[in-house]
């Protein structure tokens, strides 16, 4: 297989979404039918609205379902083996950035997730990378800490720092 | 005239020398803020509202409300240079200014959103000045059926005039108002679309869905393309901003258009969002050049700058003279008003002239520091281009999580954003428009509310958005919008040619 081979034509991905979307418009009719749709003595129950928007996701994306099974949708390849991997090396990396924030702080996992990219995709000398990982998260540092009194999620470096 | 001798008195307190460096201060940070995507003008507003504290009310204004206008400004650079819109009612402004500036033509993309931002907004002051009392007595005609008919209209507006298909246009729309509706239903106090979770109670902010669907849906699109960040050098330079402003005045129809759009939607709560799109969506429609909208026309950048400009600037007047904030920012500055011990209303004008006539002045003022400020320091953004993508995207997907964490100090908040980021790039590359998902999630719950109280006036009866002639004509200019590619159809076929489904192009 080459990189540029099409990983997944538009036609699956464009049926895929309009299903998802038919599921989640069938969830929003489905918890506000629960929470009652209809007229109540002192007026539109809470779900009046959102039933009708949820029956309109339904509709609308069973006729995009059916345009994309008779192929009258978007056509051709969606996204090329070697694209995709480019795609997925900019998200894996973001969703473990997020996901160490929780753990190490927003400003730790800033550095060490530009050094990354940088060292890994940019292919940058240490001697570029370390001003800008380590500037980029203390400008913030003192743009949000100290100017904007916005406190931000920080971890153990920043309190044995003494914030 | 009356308004002429208060304006006067307006000048003489904004041009105190203290209130002349707040306005510069605020333009300044306003431009950062607008640039910064996920620092938006009601969060950035918000988060400076409390240093204002020590000064003067006056003062404080000034410098707030030169915040706003800085951020509207800043908008226009990210959306041109980036294809990121910082805030949004810049998206519109994307459509025509990034292909322009991948064209290399960035600096006169800048020149014509500025200069067009100036003329809406010096637009909407003049209304403002002259027209408050006017406007104000009209608006107060408005009942929840022609609150829910405008916003009926602005959202059938996007069937009508886009150019997704129009089934694509409905799902990505009512998919923003589900999303609206989830967590606490401030009417019964029912909680809707939670599932039992106490992290949905929230709902979900319009701001971490436009961070995570333009930011990282951007983001990813540029990676796969590959790694060159498609900017080009933008240099603004007196011969470009004389050169464009030459060829500015071709396009006085849209901007007059534009600047009565945004005027209006942001006097009836539409604001500058829905106001971009529908001057965007005009502009194209009545255009010689119509067809070449989205390529990178000049005017395709004049017509939702002058309109969200001129919204954004005249969603101050229902705010000074109803205390009903036209805009989300103009609802945190009303918040303002309320800390410093001003009651807005009828009663403002004559109780705190000072105040007022301080504030409208001081948009004359601002605007004209605004324009200067943007001019020269947009070689200052345009260095960030340079810079190469493996970089930048690192950064950009940071700030883009802090602007998330910010909104409610939330990190479950940076997961949604993520989330909404492939939403984003999933939606882009199948043709859905994000615009309408982004307008509905902003616009959701306040269209819900006017759309109850309106069932409740009518028990029910959809008959009550025909009722009079002002609501009946915005419910049925509505109704042609949102059947528009019907009657497009149908027309086509009765003069016999093949129709045309409007497939995306982009």
């Amino acid at each position: 297989m080459s990189d540029n081979s099409p990983a997944v034509s538009t036609r699956t991905v464009d049926a895929v979404v309009a299903a998802l979307l038919i599921a989640v418009g069938a969830v929003v009719v489905w918890d506000s039918h629960r929470i009652g749709a209809s007229w109540a003595f002192d007026g539109p129950e809470a779900g009046y609205f959102p039933f009708y928007i949820g029956l309109i996701i339904v509709i609308s994306s069973t006729v995009n379902l059916v345009l994309a099974v008779l192929g009258k949708g978007p056509g051709g390849g969606f996204v090329e083996r070697g694209q995709l991997a480019s795609v997925l090396k900019v998200l894996i990396p973001a969703a473990l950035f997020v996901a160490a924030t929780g753990w190490i702080g927003i400003y730790v996992s800033a550095a060490i997730y530009i050094a990354v990219f940088m060292a890994w995709l940019g292919r940058f000398r240490p001697w570029l990378i370390a001003p800008v990982a380590l500037g980029v998260p203390s400008a913030l540092f003192v743009l949000f800490e100290i100017w904007f009194l916005v406190p931000l999620p920080k971890g153990p470096l920043e309190a044995a720092l003494g914030y | 005239m009356d308004a002429l001798g208060s304006l006067l008195l307006g000048f003489g307190v904004a041009a105190d020398p203290m209130n002349i460096m707040y306005m510069f201060v605020g333009i300044t940070l306003g431009v950062l803020i607008g640039v910064l995507p996920g620092l938006g003008g009601a969060n950035g507003v918000a988060i400076l509202l409390p240093l204002t504290f020590g000064m003067s009310p006056t003062s404080a204004i000034i410098m707030l409300s030169c915040i706003y206008w800085g951020a509207l400004f800043g908008g226009a650079i990210t959306s041109i240079l980036f294809n990121i819109p910082g805030e949004p009612w810049s998206v519109a402004t994307t459509f025509d200014g990034y292909p322009m500036a991948q064209k290399g033509k960035a600096g006169a993309a800048l020149t014509a959103a500025f200069t067009s931002s100036f003329v809406g907004a010096f637009f909407a002051i003049v209304v403002v000045t002259f027209l408050a009392p006017l406007i104000a007595a009209f608006a107060l005609n408005f009942g929840p059926a022609e609150f829910f008919a405008v916003q009926l209209l602005t959202f059938c507006s996007f069937v009508g005039m886009g150019r997704e298909t129009p089934t694509k246009t409905l799902a990505a729309m009512m998919l923003g108002f589900a999303l609206a509706a989830v967590g606490l239903d401030t009417v019964t106090g029912q909680l809707r679309m939670t599932f039992g979770t106490t992290e949905l109670l929230r709902g979900f902010d319009f701001l971490i869905a436009v961070i995570g669907l333009f930011g990282i849906g951007e983001i990813l699109l540029t990676m796969e393309e590959g790694l060159a960040f498609k900017g080009s050098t933008a240099r603004i330079d007196l011969k470009v901003v004389l050169r464009t402003w030459a060829e500015l005045p071709r396009y006085w129809m849209t901007s007059l258009r534009g600047a009565v759009v945004g005027c209006w939607m942001g006097i009836t709560p539409g604001g500058a969002t829905p106001a971009s799109f529908m001057s965007y969506g005009l502009a194209k429609r009545f255009s010689p050049r119509g067809s070449k909208f989205g390529t990178g026309e000049l005017e395709g950048i004049v017509a939702p700058e002058t309109a969200a400009h001129a919204a954004g600037t005249s969603a101050l007047l229902p705010m000074l003279t109803l205390g009903i904030p036209g805009s989300p920012t103009a609802a945190v500055l009303l918040g303002g008003l309320l800390i410093w011990g001003l009651q807005p209303g009828p009663l403002l004008f004559i109780e705190q002239p000072d105040f007022v006539w301080g504030l409208i002045a001081s948009m004359y003022l601002g605007n004209i520091a605004g324009l200067i400020v943007v001019l020269t320091t947009v070689p200052l953004f345009a260095a960030i281009l340079r810079i190469p993508f493996s970089i930048i995207a690192p950064v950009i997907v940071v700030i883009c999580a802090i602007g998330a964490y910010t909104v409610h100090n939330a990190l479950l908040d940076i997961t949604f954003m993520l989330f909404f980021g492939v939403v984003g790039y999933l939606f882009k590359k199948l043709g859905y428009p994000l615009a309408p998902l982004v307008l509905a999630l902003v616009l959701g719950d306040m269209a819900e509310s006017s759309f109850r109280q309106a069932m409740l006036l009518s028990q029910g009866s959809l008959s009550i958005f025909w009722s009079n002639w002002l609501v009946g004509s915005i419910s049925g200019l509505a109704m042609v919008m949102l059947f528009w590619p019907l009657i497009a159809r149908v027309r086509g076929s009765l003069r016999g040619r093949p129709n045309e489904p409007a497939v995306a192009a982009d």
